[in-house]
């Protein structure tokens, strides 16, 4: 699915990720933890193509293509998906109206027909009773004075809809209570099959529980540090990060 | 070696045209009214940035064209079919045809409301002895300028409609303003008289277009008394050839219980500059100018308002919103005046402006003048960029950015438009945005 390789990126001159390298194949979930600034969030922006972001070296290649030559719209249209970590409001355009205009230029990009407003509706009632959004959010502005929950809420109700290849949620387990996060994790679960694939930034172990991942990385400066199974992220929960960093100190 | 250079006098070359303009009016009524607009505008000179009302809109490259006054042209002829693509075809309306300051009946269709309502020349109705008409006529237009005395002395026959007392008009009238088309730079003075009556109900729309051919100056005067408790909508869009010039005046006399709500969307025209004055006459008088202007190249859009709070309990409401791009210019002043005698006045004035480039500008003008002592007024203006984060976030979703960025300035333009009474018209105008916004790309 998507291959990184020695990829160094920087912000404002200051170099972030220093040489990661993952593999990340179709059906799998793939868990990168680590502290506050290492570069957790970084990974995701310039994986979606932020431009405040500089890579400066290393590749990318997501489904045989060089995704780090491609904009940000025909990261999408080839199947990325990045949950944000904030979510922007965007005041003035409803839900209905940004969704159906996305699912259309990805349909338009990979050649295939429209969905009929008839198709779209049905899709939408389905999908936000999956993460119980109540369909009056979905004729209200993107995201525009929804709680923190229900933004998050509303970024697992967009994967859905979108059905990308690939979906990297970036912390959106923060900041929310256990049942929100419940509702979050089912939409992720539902999502999964053995054709895409999830890429999990998250700083709590908490989530794991409910998504259970197949490999879990631990970040740290910029470069993963630490790979392994599931069983990981109850070392990091028991022993603190502190256990596989302090060889650096 | 000693060049002998006759300096143009546009002051003149306009007085020259009125007289031309006068000596072919038979009605002497008229002809008294325009002899004196034609004194009063050779003792006028046209404003420099140091009139404080035109501090921000240099009028010198409009003076440097010499304008011929349409009626000394070629008359345009036009054919009914090249009328219906000019209209909002969208909605249905009662359709007034100007052609180059000159309302043309034949072009018109308004059959359905003809026996309702009033809708003729200013000189029929002058030579009809109309008592409102010459109780009204060019005694509304306050703080007379130069620009009034030159639209006042060259019109030659505007349009007037008079809407009785308890008429409530269902479908909107369309105005259509049809400029240019000469091969010449033209130019052509369009008068409105619009008298509404006590608790009538009526909506206009005025679209300005212009014809091929040369560069032409675009000069209307409005003027509208809204009668008691009456409501009057009036949807001025503004489309004129980009190398064009537009100057409009409109004045408002508003009575008691009355609505009077005003827009302009200014998207063509070189140079455009929009005057729209209210007197809030008496009490619980609801008023509300709103516009909406996006610009790119070099356009230049001044929207100067006045509203003249004279009695208490009246509310007044102002939304002016720009989108410049490349090197375009926006102007916006907004003067409100609040009488001695008008307390619980509430005025809210606002003007916002998103600019795409470095290189435009906006010039925003609150000016508010308080007699009253128990009042609200708020005023305030914002400017700023499209919200990258937001850009950002659509993108992401596998929206083009051409798409993405008509999405956010739609969306910045959208309390403008939802206002409007007229749902076809805010497609038309959401359509009009996103074809100004990519018309490099459309062309």
């Amino acid at each position: 699915m998507i291959t990184i390789k020695n990829l160094k990126a920087e912000i404002d001159s200051k170099e972030i990720l220093r040489g990661l390298n993952l593999q990340v194949n179709a059906g799998e979930v793939h868990a990168i933890m680590g502290p506050n600034g290492s570069g957790k969030s970084t990974l995701a922006n310039v994986l979606t193509g932020h431009d405040n972001y500089e890579v400066t070296s290393g590749e990318v290649t997501f489904n045989g293509k060089d995704l780090l030559s491609l904009d940000p719209e025909d990261r999408a249209r080839e199947g990325l998906f990045l949950g944000f970590q904030y979510p922007v409001e965007i005041p003035g355009v409803s839900n209905a109206v940004f969704l159906q205009t996305a699912i259309n230029e990805i349909r338009k990009y990979n050649k295939q027909e429209e969905i009929t407003p008839k198709e779209f509706l049905a899709k939408m009632k389905e999908k936000a009773k999956v993460v119980g959004m109540d369909s009056s959010l979905i004729s209200r502005s993107v995201n525009t004075g929804f709680s923190g929950g229900e933004k998050k809420k509303n970024e697992i109700f967009q994967l859905l809809m979108l059905d990308p290849k690939l979906a990297i949620l970036d912390e959106t387990d923060s900041g929310l209570d256990i049942d929100a996060l419940r509702v979050v994790s089912q939409g992720v679960n539902e999502f999964r099959n053995k054709n895409n694939a999830v890429i999990l930034v998250t700083h709590y172990q908490r989530l794991l529980d409910y998504i259970v991942p197949d490999f879990i990385h631990v970040l740290y400066k910029g470069e993963i540090i630490k790979s392994g199974g599931k069983e990981l992220a109850h070392e990091l929960e028991e022993k603190g990060y502190d256990w596989i960093t302090k060889g650096d100190k | 070696m000693s060049v002998e250079i006759k300096k143009r006098n546009p002051i003149e070359q306009f007085a020259q045209s009125a007289e031309n303009v006068i000596n072919k009016n038979t009605n002497s009524a008229i002809r008294a009214i325009q002899e004196q607009a034609k004194s009063d505008l050779q003792n006028s000179q046209f404003p420099t940035l140091k009139t404080e009302e035109w501090k921000y809109t240099n009028l010198n490259k409009f003076l440097a064209n010499e304008f011929v006054h349409t009626s000394a042209l070629d008359k345009v002829e036009l054919k009914k079919s090249e009328i219906d693509a000019l209209v909002f075809d969208s909605f249905e309306s009662h359709v007034l045809v100007v052609v180059n300051g000159v309302f043309n009946k034949e072009l018109s269709s308004f059959s359905e409301v003809s026996n309702k309502v009033t809708v003729s020349t200013i000189s029929e109705a002058i030579i009809g002895n109309d008592e409102e008409v010459k109780k009204y006529f060019s005694k509304i237009s306050i703080n007379n300028s130069v620009f009034d005395f030159l639209n006042l002395s060259n019109f030659v026959d505007g349009l007037y409609i008079n809407i009785p007392a308890n008429v409530i008009i269902e479908k909107p009238f369309q105005i259509i303003n049809i400029n240019g088309g000469t091969v010449e730079k033209s130019f052509s003075s369009s008068r409105n008289l619009i008298i509404a009556g006590k608790h009538s109900q009526s909506t206009f729309v005025q679209k300005s277009v212009g014809l091929e051919g040369n560069l032409y100056f675009n000069n209307i005067s409005s003027e509208f008394v809204v009668a008691e408790n009456c409501i009057l909508n009036f949807y001025n869009v503004e489309l004129d050839n980009d190398d064009s010039f537009h100057i409009e005046k409109t004045d408002v006399l508003q009575k008691r219980d009355s609505q009077f709500n005003h827009f302009n969307f200014t998207f063509g025209g070189k140079l455009v500059r929009n005057d729209v004055n209210t007197k809030l006459s008496d009490e619980n008088i609801e008023c509300t100018l709103n516009g909406l202007y996006i610009a790119n190249d070099n356009q230049h859009f001044d929207n100067s308002t006045f509203i003249d709070h004279a009695k208490p309990h009246s509310t007044s409401h102002e939304l002016y919103k720009g989108i410049l791009d490349d090197n375009s210019r926006g102007v916006f002043s907004g003067k409100i005046l609040v009488a001695k005698d008008a307390q619980l006045t509430n005025a809210y004035q606002n003007n916002n402006t998103i600019l795409l480039s470095d290189s435009a500008k906006i010039d925003s003008k609150p000016q508010l003048e308080i007699y009253a002592d128990d009042v609200k007024c708020t005023h305030g203006a914002t400017v700023g960029q499209l919200d990258e984060s937001a850009l950002f976030y659509i993108l992401s979703r596998g929206i083009p950015k051409e798409k993405a960025k008509s999405m956010l300035i739609t969306a910045f333009a959208e309390n403008v438009v939802a206002e409007l009474k007229i749902d076809k018209l805010k497609d038309e105008i959401n359509h009009l945005i996103f074809e100004h916004l990519n018309r490099d790309e459309v062309v």
